[in-house]
Formats: structure tokens, sequence, C-alpha cells
């Protein structure tokens, strides 16, 4: 399949111009670094600054209430066609109220820290532990940063893609990409 | 901790009552726990790494292994993630197999949680009755799949095959009986004083904090809140099946207790209901880029060949993009996050676990409570710690 295979859908663009999308726009017009829907899914990139102040407004707005978080996870991009900043930090949040998802990412290179979303909502404390053990993403802020999956001793970040996923390195390189 | 007072107790990773390869670092004053810290990832088997060096089809067993009393749920879970990305829905029938089998994995990983949670307090009879009645749905298992357990019956365009011949009147008999086997097990718990002082007003969580804990499944409805994911967001065609959603009041280890028996009679009416909508029909789509074709095509026709061939070889590619897709699995929201750079495997899977999120509560429900309590509350948080380590 060709990289050019396009993202957004244009049909589903339209929709999507929806309350969410407003209202971040409003609060944050320039911060928001790209928005993507495909599949009736929404995605936000946001820059790290803006972060923790996007989850406290996106939790705490009336309209928006996005009270649960269900997920945090990373995804590591070296073998993708954009392949830098080479991390993203992915947020799936979820609003009770209104039964509506949303999703937030962050981009970071090597070594930069990520601002911890601990203090919005609880649960990441975990999500967090686990992205830092298995991608070596940094967590600014986190209250008890440790591995969690790994043994504490353990080199290496195995979610990488540049981590071999058997013992022997040379098969992961014969591998086709 | 330096404190002459307290005494540190290590409890796990092999203590039968944590439910598998959990440890829990236990800071007790004299019987009263006052911190409790959880240490996971025994059982980490790379299984999302592992999925990104397998084609999507292949992927699905790698998932049974997760939550393993529930493999069926895990595999709709990634199943209907790549079908959400490749945008099709599958034939009708294949849907309703798909509730039917995931109701029934539901009431069998509810039996295996009430047998061990009720052996953990001291209840050994109704764990030998929750076996017998899961032996039965063990059966229905191996009937469709020819496993008991790690069965990989779902594809990604529909399922492995269709049901045997005689498989609607194995489910019929079971359903006729387990309602009064599930009348036995709450004549023998739900009003019996023992069981209700190692449950009543245990292990309680406030509603405000399970959110912000982010669980879900039976231990965020027994806080009283409403969220399911069949309801919330129907998946599979749950949007014509009627049921109810039980909650709780209080969110103690009884409120979780009551819910998770009520959501076995849903099952059992979701399963009928599937029984009676069940028509016949076929069960994958018709896609030869997706599904292999039937095996005699294969010497009449060329291009089912080069079908077969392309498939078994290379496998299907998934449009570049990404997709978050849950579903209500017996222990909470199963989410499945895929990445797809357009080739034949996945860039990146990440699962949701339920028990994952769960198990973080535990902290809050346990401390400043009695240690015996900290065994009746993992058991009504029901994790399974190949889900949480993945």
């Amino acid at each position: 399949m060709s990289d050019s295979e396009t993202r957004t859908d244009s049909r589903e663009e339209a929709q999507a111009e929806s309350l969410v999308l407003q209202r971040l726009r409003e609060q944050f017009g320039e911060a928001l670094r790209e928005v993507k829907v495909w599949r009736n899914e929404t995605t936000v990139v946001l820059s790290r600054q803006d972060l923790v102040r996007a989850c406290r407004f996106l939790r705490d707005d009336q309209d928006l209430a996005f009270d649960f978080l269900s997920d945090v996870t990373g995804v590591d991009r070296l073998k993708l066609p954009q392949a830098s900043p080479r991390f993203e930090v992915v947020y799936n949040l979820y609003s009770l109220q209104h039964r509506r998802r949303l999703r937030l990412k962050i981009r970071v290179d090597e070594g930069e820290a990520v601002p911890t979303v601990t203090g919005v909502w609880e649960t990441a404390n975990w999500h967090e532990r686990e992205v830092y053990d298995l991608f070596g993403v940094p967590f600014e802020g986190h209250p008890d940063l440790r591995r969690i999956l790994m043994p504490d001793d353990w080199e290496g970040h195995p979610l990488r893609k540049d981590y071999p996923v058997e013992a022997s390195p040379r098969w992961w390189e014969e591998e086709p990409a | 901790m330096t404190s002459s007072r307290t005494m540190t107790l290590n409890m796990g990773p092999q203590h039968p009552s944590t439910h598998g390869v959990l440890r829990l670092v236990l800071t007790l004053d004299g019987e009263v726990v006052v911190k409790c810290v959880s240490h996971i990832g025994y059982l980490h088997t790379g299984i999302e790494k592992g999925l990104e060096s397998k084609r999507y089809q292949q992927g699905i067993p790698l998932t049974d292994r997760m939550d393993y009393l529930a493999p069926l749920s895990n595999n709709l879970a990634l199943v209907l993630a790549v079908e959400k990305a490749l945008g099709i829905t599958v034939p009708e029938r294949a849907q309703t197999i798909r509730v039917l089998l995931t109701e029934l994995t539901r009431i069998k990983s509810h039996l295996v949680w009430l047998g061990t949670h009720a052996l953990d307090i001291g209840a050994m009879s109704v764990f030998l009755y929750c076996f017998r009645e899961r032996e039965a749905i063990l059966d229905l298992y191996e009937a469709v799949s020819g496993q008991r357990m790690m069965s990989s019956y779902f594809r990604v365009g529909g399922l492995a095959s269709d049901l045997p011949p005689g498989f609607e009147e194995a489910v019929k008999a079971f359903l006729k009986t387990f309602p009064d086997r599930l009348a036995e097990y709450e004549a023998l718990l739900t009003a019996n004083p023992l069981w209700r002082q190692r449950t009543v007003g245990i292990g309680t969580i406030k509603r405000e904090d399970a959110i912000a804990l982010g669980m879900s499944g039976p231990g965020l409805r027994a806080c009283g809140v409403g969220y399911d994911v069949r309801r919330a967001h129907p998946y599979s065609g749950y949007e014509r099946y009627s049921f109810e959603i039980p909650l709780g009041k209080t969110g103690d280890v009884y409120d979780r207790y009551l819910v998770r028996m009520a959501e076995m009679r849903q099952s059992h009416r979701i399963t009928g209901q599937a029984l009676e909508r069940l028509t016949p029909g076929p069960v994958n789509v018709a896609d030869p880029k997706l599904i292999p074709p039937p095996k005699p095509l294969l010497k009449r026709s060329m291009e089912a060949l080069i079908h077969h061939f392309k498939l078994y070889a290379e496998g299907f590619s998934v449009p570049a993009g990404e997709v978050y897709h849950a579903i209500e699995a017996p222990k909470g929201e199963l989410g499945c996050y895929l990445v797809s750079d357009g080739s034949p495997r996945p860039y990146r899977v990440h699962f949701r676990a339920p028990s994952f999120v769960n198990l973080q509560a535990l902290p809050k429900m346990v401390e400043g409570r009695l240690v015996a309590d900290v065994v009746a509350v993992i058991g009504s948080l029901d994790i399974v710690l190949g889900e949480i380590d993945r």
C-alpha cells in the first residue's frame, strides 16, 4: 500500500467539526498541531507545553466532560515514513456523560520528557509507568516513575522498534520491513 | 516504614488468593494495612511486541493468552479493531454467533470469579459447583473450535468456520439448566451471614475515585455508574438485544458480587436472544482478499488458487491509520489501539486491559482495613494476571 494513502476522509472531516474540536480551537487555537479524523475517530496532536492545561480543560468543561481516561500508550515511529520526532504518547479519552471519545497525542524525541497527567486523572499513573518502561519516554512530575512490567535492572525498552523481537538480532534484520 | 510499630509483609507472587502471580508488599500496623504496593510483570510475555511481527490473522491466538478466562472476548477486541480499520462489517450470522459466544464467555469468566472468590473467603463447595457449569461451556468451546480454552475462533472478516451440527441444541440444554444452578449459588451466598460479614462494607470505593482511577466493568457499575460499552457504543449488533445493566450502590465487595451475579442472568438472557436470531447465512465477508476460498474451489479456479496463495504467503494489508475499539469484556472495557502502516502486519497494537486498570484501585480499597480483607478485595476485583502483564 502506498504511503500517500490518505489518512483523512473528506466526507468524515465535515462531521468532525464537532463541538469538541470547536471548543478546543477556541481555547488552544495555535497549540493544535494537527487534527485528523479517520473511521469516525478524532485525533488531536498537541504540543507538550499545552498538554496538562488542555487535559484539565477537557475534563472540567461541562460540554466536554472527558472525565474518564481510558488509556495511555506509546508508539515508536522509527519505521514510519515520518520518523521524527521519534515517540508518540497517545491518550484515549472518554466522556461518560456524553459517550464521546477523543484521542490526544504528544510527540517527543529521545530523552525529552512528557508532563504527567496524573494530576488530572489518577489512572494515568500506571499507564505512564508502562510507557516509560517499554518505550523509555520519561514523564515529568510523575509521583512514582519506576518500571512496571520489566524487572528494575532490565536494559533497554522492549517496545522500541530497534529492540529485537527474538533473542537473535539477526533474525530481526532479515525480516522484511 | 522505619517505625518499629509497622511490619512489612510480602504476599505473593505465589499465593493462592492473588489469582496468579501478583505480588503485594503490605505494610501492617498490627492487623491493619497501612500501605499496599502492587508489583506486577511476572507474567509479561510481550504479546504486544509479538503481534507486531505477525500478520493480522496470525496474531489472534496470541490474544487468547491475555485474559485466559475469556479468550473469545480478547479475540473480539482485536478482530473488531482490525475490521474497523479495514472499514468492513461481518455478516449478521457471524455477528450473532460472536455475541452468543462472548456472552457465554462472560458467564464462564464470572463462574471462575465466583468459585475462586468464594474459595478465598472459605466457601469450598461453591467452587466445585461453578467449575461444573464452566465445564459445560468449555464443551461448547471445544465443539466450535476444537479447543477448550485457547479457542481463537474469531477471524478478521468473520469466523474460523460455521457452528457444528447440534451446537444450538447443546446451548439450549445449557441455558435450560443454568438459571436454577445460579439460584443455587445465590441460596448458598447472598443471605449467608458469614458471606455478608466478609463482604458488606469491605473494600468500598467511592464513585468519583472509581472514575478517576479509570475502573470499568462490574467494579465501576457496583459504584452506581452505568457505563457498559455494549450499551454506550454497541458493536456486533448489541443494540438489537434487550438486556439490563445491573448497578450497585455502595461499591463494596458485596455490591460487586451482586452485580456480577445479575450480569450472569443478563448474559443468559442475551444468549437466548442470540439463539433465536440465528438464521442461516454466510459467516464470513465475501471478500476473497480477506477470507480464503473454499478448498474444493482451488482445483477448479485459477483465481481462487491465487487468492489462497496470496493470503497464506503474504496476508492482507490494512490501510494506514489508527483506531481504538473497545468492547465490554467480562472484566470491563477491553480496548484495542491499532496503528497500521499499510502493510500486512500491524505497526503497533496496544490493549487497554481492564484488569490492569482495575488493579490500580486496590490500595484505595484496602489501606486502613484489616489484612484479611485484602483477600476478599482481590477476589472481588476479578483480575487475571495474563491480561495485566500481557
